[in-house]
């Protein structure tokens, strides 16, 4: 049988034609009987004592059910990794926004007023907002010593690099907060049952995440919590692990007034209260040889991870191990460190840390290559790592890439050396000026180290009773594709067309845990696992002497059908187990970090108007390896859409902080990209192919936001001939620059701006 | 939500929605989206950021582009309504749903019944954009999952099987 037109081939979106025909269900599209509607009572300031909590005149009380800590039956967090952070604040509070109260109400045009007439007393308490406070430790707010977490990477002999050195290059890099900002808010509803337990469905990530956490919270066995996740308006990251805070929340409200409650947060509240990308600060101390060699470096890496622990430890992680670039360090020590601050939890978002770290490496060999007087393209073709060689975790890089080909390409594509000598050529007159920046770098794909293993995830794929066959995982769509590649996945391995699989509702009622949906390992790892249940489905049939070795799609339904009228329920389960070559230490932060690494070389070319200080993109490559594209239009299609949010965080979104709350909540002055604003986005892949992934593919999610940032503000550099190591980089920034007496110098950088 | 619709009294407000004659109770300053949504269970029409800046709420209305956050439904009164429920005509999807579907304009899925009437109400008044006049058309409305480039690609190939067809 012929499955060719299956894998590599761009088949239509599972649900595509409920999106395009307004027919898909998120969860503000649902409605239940009796449902009330929840609002949250928040810290209006970012820390302090709670003294007394006064419910206001002129509303009616009575009509509302009204949660606080006291009335949850289980552990008062939201169990993560750690258990610090509250569901409820419970007589202190630690960050702006952070959740006091819960109200609900059957009318929702009440609760606004209702929140708004809650008031709270407050015994104020001194707060930090930037990584440095938190670093001078003036304010204790978190542990001993502000400090979440610490990793320390090293390899060979640093300290013995400065000497042989022909020379040290020193930079530090600086990157902002940043918001998903997905279209769809976030919400939920919760029901509770005495018998079944509590139910949950929810714009959200991770199924999973959320029954861990109302289980601990609810105090409740497994199975009396249920989880269903909704169509889902975009994630990013930003629907990791918030959406566990917004389920509990309902199930708390939904516990105690008996009926089934909705919490639909609007753009502010979703702005200001919940995760964004972590702002970091990364220094770089590098020895090189006079002919371009990197000979090794420290690098300090560090990550304000807000008010709580929550996932700024794996955040970190990745961040750390991302931090020396798709380079070859023959020595180097990475120190990486997490700190609280007094803002909320700083959380997931595509790229994971990577994106911080990566930011500062590849503006950094800029530095390097202006130091020694080479170009952008010989520092990075000098150092590139090479097969045998190892990462600065000493993982041996066993795939045969070969980065100063990808280089190559990019720069024919781009036609980097013609336009850099033409924009050389032209600068010096006009009002415009033109740049080429480069940026190159890996992203490895799935759980980092021993991730994977811990995880243990499970797929399931069930023969059904009409012959037609059902993928069942936790793993969710929200965007990216995933049905339609996991359905992909089951048809070839299957041999059957594409149509005759679906996906089962991510439902923990019904579906194994097959991990959260984060860290570009739904393809590689989930869908390496939806291949073997899929082959057992067959295996089966064949063992029992119902399917011949070769068989027709509608010799495969019929054999189904006699399987389960013979036996009953038909499903094959595929559990996850670590490659035997892949070795990990926990301790020394040292092995195989990821079982695979994507690679790529992005060029980005822009003009920066004089007048206005502004920059657009006026074309981007974006070339990589992903190993085996399985579905060229939705991988085309993620590489754009990530490009996309890396432009945005280069250039356009700034988070206005002012004592550790948002100030620029909306969409009005949060700017994202518009279609107006973003250039043709040239996207060009190189496969190779990887052995552990489905059908050879590789993660490939989050690698095009690591790219964007350093290319960008490294054409700008180009173009003006000025270093800029912070982003995002604002027209306000480029003119204070260049006119250092602007009426808005300084402005921007005040008090508890960062 | 504003305050503004509470404590006044409701009226029957008629308007024609997707071909259909619908008349509603509704306070004159409720939000068109609200109406749409809770009332005619038209739940196509999102709210992305509730005060016109996304256009995810968007619907045809006379012919005209608007916001439905933006709309209070007294303005709608006797207006004749269109929203991503009414594209596709009698079963038959509209080109652009089509195209969106083949060219990848829909991922998350949340901002497309909005880009969908945009693209529509673009191709009306100029059948054969080109690629920067899509861009302008489209600019009122955010994706945060394509980066456009497929949505443009859709909007294009709908005009170019239109005028071919």
């Amino acid at each position: 049988m012929n499955n060719d037109r299956i894998i590599g081939n761009s088949v239509p979106r599972k649900e595509g034609r409920d999106k395009v025909t307004g027919k898909s269900q998120y969860v503000d599209d649902m409605v239940l009987p009796n449902m009330l509607f929840g609002a949250t009572v928040r810290s209006r300031i970012p820390r302090g004592r709670i003294r007394n909590i006064t419910f206001g005149p002129g509303i009616s009380w009575n009509e509302f059910a009204i949660v606080s800590a006291k009335d949850i039956p289980g552990k008062n967090c939201i169990a993560l990794i750690g258990d610090d952070q509250p569901c409820l604040a419970n007589g202190f509070v630690n960050h702006p926004e952070e959740p006091i109260l819960l109200l609900a109400h059957p009318d929702r045009h009440l609760l606004p007023q209702a929140v708004e007439a809650v008031s709270i007393e407050y015994d104020p308490l001194p707060a930090i907002f930037t990584i440095e406070e938190s670093e001078r430790r003036a304010e204790i707010v978190w542990g001993e010593d502000n400090i979440f977490k610490t990793y320390l990477i090293e390899k060979g002999d640093v300290d013995g690099v400065w000497e042989q050195a022909d020379c040290i290059v020193e930079g530090e890099y600086t990157t902002g907060a940043q918001e998903q900002l997905y279209i769809e808010n976030n919400g939920m509803i919760a029901a509770f049952d005495a018998t079944k337990g509590i139910t949950v469905w929810g714009s959200l990530q991770c199924p999973y995440y959320i029954h861990k956490a109302l289980m601990a919270l609810c105090d409740l066995p497994a199975e009396k919590v249920r989880v269903v996740q909704m169509e889902t308006g975009g994630a990013f990251g930003g629907k990791e692990e918030y959406p566990s805070m917004i389920a509990a929340h309902a199930a708390l409200l939904a516990i105690k007034s008996g009926k089934p409650v909705k919490i639909i947060y609007d753009r502010m509240e979703d702005m200001v209260a919940t995760t964004k990308r972590h702002p970091s600060r990364t220094r770089h101390r590098t020895g090189v040889s006079r002919d371009g060699k990197i000979l090794g470096g420290e690098i300090d890496f560090t990550i304000d991870g807000g008010a709580y622990a929550t996932l700024s430890s794996v955040v970190l992680s990745r961040g750390a191990i991302h931090a020396g670039g798709p380079y070859y360090w023959p020595n180097v020590r990475i120190r990486a460190k997490a700190v609280a601050t007094n803002a909320p939890p700083h959380g997931a978002f595509r790229g994971f840390g990577a994106p911080q770290s990566l930011f500062a490496m590849e503006r950094h060999m800029d530095r390097i290559a202006q130091t020694l007087g080479v170009s952008p393209v010989e520092i990075r073709r000098r150092n590139f790592l090479q097969p045998g060689q190892t990462t600065t975790t000493e993982q041996i890089v066993r795939e045969p890439i070969d980065l100063g080909k990808l280089l190559d390409r990019a720069l024919e594509v781009s036609n980097y050396q013609t336009k850099r000598q033409q924009f050389a050529k032209e600068n010096h007159r006009g009002q415009t000026k033109k740049g080429m920046g480069i940026a190159a770098f890996l992203h490895g794909a799935g759980f980092t180290g021993s991730g994977e293993r811990y995880l243990s995830s499970v797929v399931g794929v069930e023969g059904c009773a009409d012959g037609s066959v059902r993928v069942l995982v936790s793993s969710t769509e929200f965007g990216q594709g995933t049905n339609t590649v996991l359905s992909q996945i089951a048809a070839e391995a299957l041999g059957l067309p594409y149509e005759s699989v679906s996906m089962a509702q991510p439902d923990t009622l019904q579906v194994p845990n097959s991990g959260p949906t984060v860290a570009s390992r739904t393809v590689m790892v989930v869908g390496k696992l939806v291949q073997s249940a899929a082959l057992g489905i067959k295996q089966t049939l064949i063992s029992s002497n119902l399917l011949g070795e070769a068989y027709s799609a509608e010799e495969f339904r019929s054999a189904c059908r006699n399987y389960i009228a013979k036996h009953g329920q038909f499903r094959s389960w595929s559990r996850y187990e670590a490659p035997s070559d892949i070795f990990w230490d926990d301790q020394k932060y040292r092995g195989e970090a990821y079982a695979a690494f994507a690679w790529a070389v992005y060029i980005a070319e822009v003009t920066v108007d004089l007048t206005t200080y502004s920059v657009s993109v006026d074309d981007f490559v974006a070339l990589q390896e992903v190993g085996r594209v399985l579905h060229p239009l939705l991988a085309r299609g993620q590489i754009i859409g990530g490009v996309a949010q890396g432009i945005g965080f280069s250039l356009y979104e700034k988070v206005v902080w002012q004592n550790g709350r948002m100030q620029n909540g909306q969409m009005t002055n949060y700017i994202m990209p518009t279609s107006a604003d973003l250039p043709s986005i040239r996207v060009f892949f190189e496969e190779l192919g990887n052995v552990y992934g489905a059908y050879g593919a590789k993660g490939i999610g989050e690698l095009p936001m690591d790219g964007p940032a350093p290319a960008i503000v490294n054409a700008v550099e180009d173009a003006l001939g000025i270093r800029f190591d912070s982003i995002p980089l604002l027209p306000e920034d480029i003119m204070d620059a260049l006119v250092p007496s602007s009426p808005l110098s300084g402005v921007g950088s005040t008090g508890g701006d960062r | 939500m504003t305050d503004s619709c509470r404590g006044r009294a409701k009226s029957e407000i008629s308007l024609v929605v997707n071909g259909a004659l619908k008349t509603v109770n509704a306070y004159p300053m409720e939000r068109l989206l609200d109406v749409l949504r809770h009332q005619l269970q038209l739940t196509g029409a999102k709210e992305g950021c509730g005060e016109g800046e996304c256009g995810s709420c968007a619907v045809l209305m006379d012919g005209m582009l608007v916001n439905s956050c933006l709309v209070p439904v007294l303005q709608a009164q006797g207006s004749n309504l269109v929203t991503i429920e009414g594209v596709a005509a009698e079963g038959v999807p509209h080109a652009l749903q089509q195209t969106f579907l083949e060219c990848g304009g829909a991922q998350c899925g949340i901002c497309t019944p909005g880009m969908i009437l945009a693209s529509a109400h673009l191709l009306n008044q100029k059948p054969e954009p080109t690629i920067d006049e899509i861009r302008e058309g489209l600019s009122g409305n955010l994706c945060r999952c394509t980066g456009y480039a497929q949505i443009i690609e859709a909007v294009a190939e709908a005009a170019r099987r239109r005028t071919t067809a």
